[in-house]
Parts: C-alpha cells; structure tokens; sequence
C-alpha cells in the first residue's frame, strides 16, 4: 500500500511549553488522531520534533565528513513533527491529513514515498 | 480525409484516453495507445477507405493494444483477473469466455470520461495544471495547440502536464468518481476549469487569431460532455448555459477594425439565435429546479440580456435583482462591481456611482472602465478622465485598450449631461 509523509508545518520559535491548557487539548487531540490512525491502519510512525535550533546538519566533505550548528533549510517555518501512513490511494491520505492538521492546528504537507 | 481523421480524433480521442487509463492504469500508456489508433488510422484509412463507424474502429483498435499489452504484462493480467474474480488457473487468453471478459473490461464507458475529469481537475494539482491536462487528455489537444493558445512557449506547457501526469502517478491519485461528502467541492474545481479556458478563449485576442485553437469552443465541447455526463448537476448545466449565452454574443464582441463594442451598442442581429435558444431552454431547466447557484445565477443574467430586443429594453431591474442573489451566495469584490454597473442602469449614474463606493479594486481594469463611464454620465469629466486612464493603464488587450481611448476621447469632447 502507497506511503505518504504527512509533516507539520511551524514558525521556526514554536512553542515547547506543553504545561498551557492549549498545549494540553492540542496534545489531547494529536492523541485521539493518532489513536484513530492505530484503529485503522493507517499508521506507521509518528513523531514530534525538537524546534529547529536543537538540530545539527552533517555534510560528507572528501573523506571525512563536517557538522555545522542548526537546522539545514534557514527558513522561517520549519518541520515539527510528522507521520508516515499508508493510505490506498491519494484521496486517503488527503482526507487523514485534513484530520491531521485540524488536530494539530496548523498546515501539513502530503508528500508520497518512493517505490 | 485529413479533416475527417481529425474531427473523429477531437471527438474520440478523450472517450478512449479516458477509457484506456483505467484498463492501463496509466496515463502515458493510454495516451500511447490511443495515438497508435490514430496512427494506424491515418495509414489505413486512405488505402481502404474510412471504415462506416470511425469512432468505434479507433475505440476497437485501441482497446486491441491495450489487451496486447496485458496480455505481454502477465503481472497485470492478473491483477485484474483478482480484481474480476477469475479464479482459473491457467488462463488461455483467446478462450471466448476470457476474451470477452477482456473485451468488457475495456468497454466504453461514460463514467471514464467523469474520472478522467476529476483527475485532471485533482485539486492537488494547481489550476493551470489542471487547465493543461484537462485540454491535453480530455480535449485531445496536441501540447503545441494548448501552448499557442494560451500564447506561451510550448516547453512550458509540456513541462507543466509533465509534471502533473508525474505528481499524479507518484501520489498513487484514484481514478475514480469523488463520493457524495467531496462532490461539489471537486465538482466546483472542474466546472471552474472550464470556465476559465472559456474566458481565456473569449478574452484572448492578443496575437495571430488565425493559428489559435479556439479556447472557447474547446471548453463548450468538454461543457457538454460533462452536461450529458452529469444531467442532474444544476451547476453543470448554468455553467454550459452561460457559456452558450455569452459564446451566442461573441459574432457582435468587436467591431470590423477588431475594436471592441460594449454590450449596449451591439448588432443584436448578429447575435446567434440557435445558441439563445438553447441557453434559454437550459436555464428555464435550471429555474424549475429551484437549487440556484453561481453559475446558474450568471447564465439567467446573461439570460435577461440576450432577451431584450434592444440595449434600451433590457429588465436592469431583474438583472439587479440576480446580482444581488448572487453577492448572497458567493460574495466577491468583481459581483459587486457588475452590481453597481446594473444599478447604474436601472436608477441613473449617481445610484450607481453609490454602489460602487463600497467596491474596492484598485488594480483591476474593468473597475476603472466601469467607473470612467458612470463618472462620465454623471458629467464629472475630471474624474472620467482620470479613471480611464488608469483604465488604459491596466489594460493588455489591444482591442480592449482601443475601446478605452475612444471611450475617454468622447468624455472629452461630449460631456454628456447627468
């Protein structure tokens, strides 16, 4: 069955304080979307992600390899998490990603995996 | 002969395309398959003559290829025989039972053409993508006929069908009909597709006229498809009756000097009275099933304007009225301004010059236009002027640009009183 990468799309300071009764529903909401990805099949992986400024790019060099501080892409949105599903076909995996980004209110990208 | 061959392509060659996706399960092989059709047609048809069913002899020879092809791709010969519970084991591909079986799954039907229409207008494609592919499969379109019509280098809009054929086989889209709950909001996207190769056909006439396909009829063509393939839809329905209403005034559009000339100055004889009739009959459909929407809402205005004899008895007051139902179910800045227009002609420049001050489109031609003329019959001639040039300004359509100047030219020298 096709794969899809669905990402979660935020302003590269997000907020990490899960102790806000916003943070909290958003939490409780991811929860419930991902227990209906479990009940259905839909599930392969999910997770969050440290904002951006605790990421380290690793770039081959010749023979050996360089590390620089932050993320690769200097963009003012950045990935914060994302799930990897399997969906029969593009219409699926369109209709769990619009579940998706109403539970964790912001936008998501749908991208398919090769093979 | 050659015309022949191609009035059977035009007409045939998106039925099969259509068709052949769903046997091939993929675009470029049925687009493929078909163009072997024609090609075998082009050949044969001159040595022994065009057979007595054109269209049938290249759905046949297509569907042929597409069945030589399953047959040498044994991994999809039984995909499908799962898929059509055959449960043999050994599988003789002239056997008649199989052959027919065959023969069914790769039948005509007019539900293809409908999922070839969603997925070209997939809203995960970009709405000049879905323009492209639309004319591309649904329309039988060469790449370099889409591109000289819409006047831009032909390896642009082979990249962009490139890449939506390509965006579409690596997201694994469904070719199939969109369930009840996603209907109208896919359905909108294809009847907006339309739509806009319609305008570009109508608008368009910037560039050599004589080697442009015309857009126009193009979009009429696939309208009607999608009429007969969804009769139910009243939105399908409005949307081919205000293109036969708007396409029945186009002969009286531009004058002999290709100037164009305003809807109440027109040669109303010259309008085509068969393409009235029609959008007529098919908006009376529409009102007696009383589930009004925008486009219907537009095919009734364009309606009560093909109705009046002359400029001067047109019903402004119905024509507001329609305005005014559409502004409640798809309020947007352009409804308002043709609002204002009416108004202006039903209750004097300065009603309408009132309306208009709600109306905010700084950039957008026909706002200034619209307002150079209530301004100039509200004899406010500074202002006029003004406001044609900013017309002018935002003008790229030569015969809309000429039209302008003669426009603002009159204010100058005729003020007319209020």
């Amino acid at each position: 069955m096709p794969q899809y990468l669905l990402s979660v799309w935020h302003d590269e300071d997000y907020a990490v304080d899960f102790s806000t009764p916003e943070a909290q529903a958003r939490v409780a909401q991811i929860s419930a979307f991902n227990d209906e990805l479990q009940q259905s099949g839909a599930w392969v992986f999910a997770a969050g992600l440290h904002p951006a400024s605790s990421a380290t790019v690793v770039r081959p060099s010749g023979d050996h390899v360089s590390m620089t501080d932050g993320p690769y892409a200097e963009t003012k949105e950045q990935m914060g998490g994302f799930w990897i599903i399997q969906a029969a076909d593009l219409d699926v995996a369109l209709e769990l990603a619009a579940k998706g980004a109403a539970a964790s209110g912001g936008p998501i990208e749908v991208r398919p995996t090769q093979g | 002969m050659t015309e022949t061959l191609d009035a059977v392509f035009r007409r045939e060659a998106g039925r099969c395309t259509a068709t052949l996706i769903r046997v091939l399960g993929d675009i470029d092989l049925a687009e493929d398959a078909v163009a072997e059709a024609f090609a075998i047609a082009a050949e044969q048809w001159p040595k022994r003559g065009i057979p007595p069913n054109p269209g049938g002899w290249i759905t046949t020879t297509a569907r042929n290829r597409a069945i030589d092809r399953l047959r040498r791709e044994s991994t999809r010969v039984e995909r499908y025989i799962t898929a059509h519970h055959m449960h043999e084991q050994d599988i003789d591909p002239d056997s008649t039972p199989e052959r027919e079986a065959l023969d069914r799954f790769v039948d005509v039907v007019p539900d293809d053409q409908l999922r070839l229409m969603f997925l070209c207008c997939h809203p995960a494609l970009a709405a000049d993508s879905q323009v492209a592919l639309t004319l591309r499969l649904l329309g039988g379109l060469e790449t370099g006929e889409i591109a000289r019509a819409f006047l831009m280098p032909e390896a642009t809009i082979a990249q962009r069908i490139v890449r939506a054929k390509r965006k579409l086989r690596d997201n694994h889209a469904p070719y199939r009909i969109p369930g009840a709950a996603e209907l109208p909001d896919r359905l909108n996207a294809v009847l907006a597709s339309i739509y806009l190769i319609y305008t570009e056909g109508h608008t368009a006439t910037a560039g050599p006229a004589l080697t442009r396909l015309d857009l126009s009829a193009e979009a009429i063509r696939i309208g009607r498809v999608l009429a007969t393939l969804m009769p139910d839809e009243p939105e399908v329905i409005g949307l081919l009756a205000l293109m036969l209403l708007t396409e029945a005034r186009r002969p009286s559009r531009l004058d002999a000097h290709g100037s164009m000339v305003r809807l109440a100055d027109q040669d109303r004889s010259r309008w085509n009275p068969d393409l009235i009739a029609e959008g007529h009959e098919l908006v009376r459909a529409c009102l007696r099933r009383n589930q009004p929407g925008p486009f219907q809402i537009q095919a009734a205005i364009a309606a009560v304007h093909t109705d009046a004899a002359t400029a001067a008895n047109t019903d402004w007051s119905q024509i507001v009225a329609l305005y005014d139902q559409l502004h409640a179910i798809a309020p947007n800045p352009v409804v308002a301004l043709n609002r204002a227009v009416a108004v202006g002609m039903l209750a004097g420049p300065a009603a309408g010059l009132h309306a208009l001050a709600d109306v905010n489109l700084p950039d957008y031609q026909p706002y200034h236009a619209a307002r150079a003329d209530l301004l100039t019959r509200a004899a406010r001639v500074a202002e006029a002027i003004a406001a044609y040039d900013r017309a002018i300004e935002l003008t790229t359509n030569p015969a809309e640009r000429e039209f302008l100047s003669r426009q603002r030219q009159h204010a100058t020298t005729t003020p007319s009183p209020s």
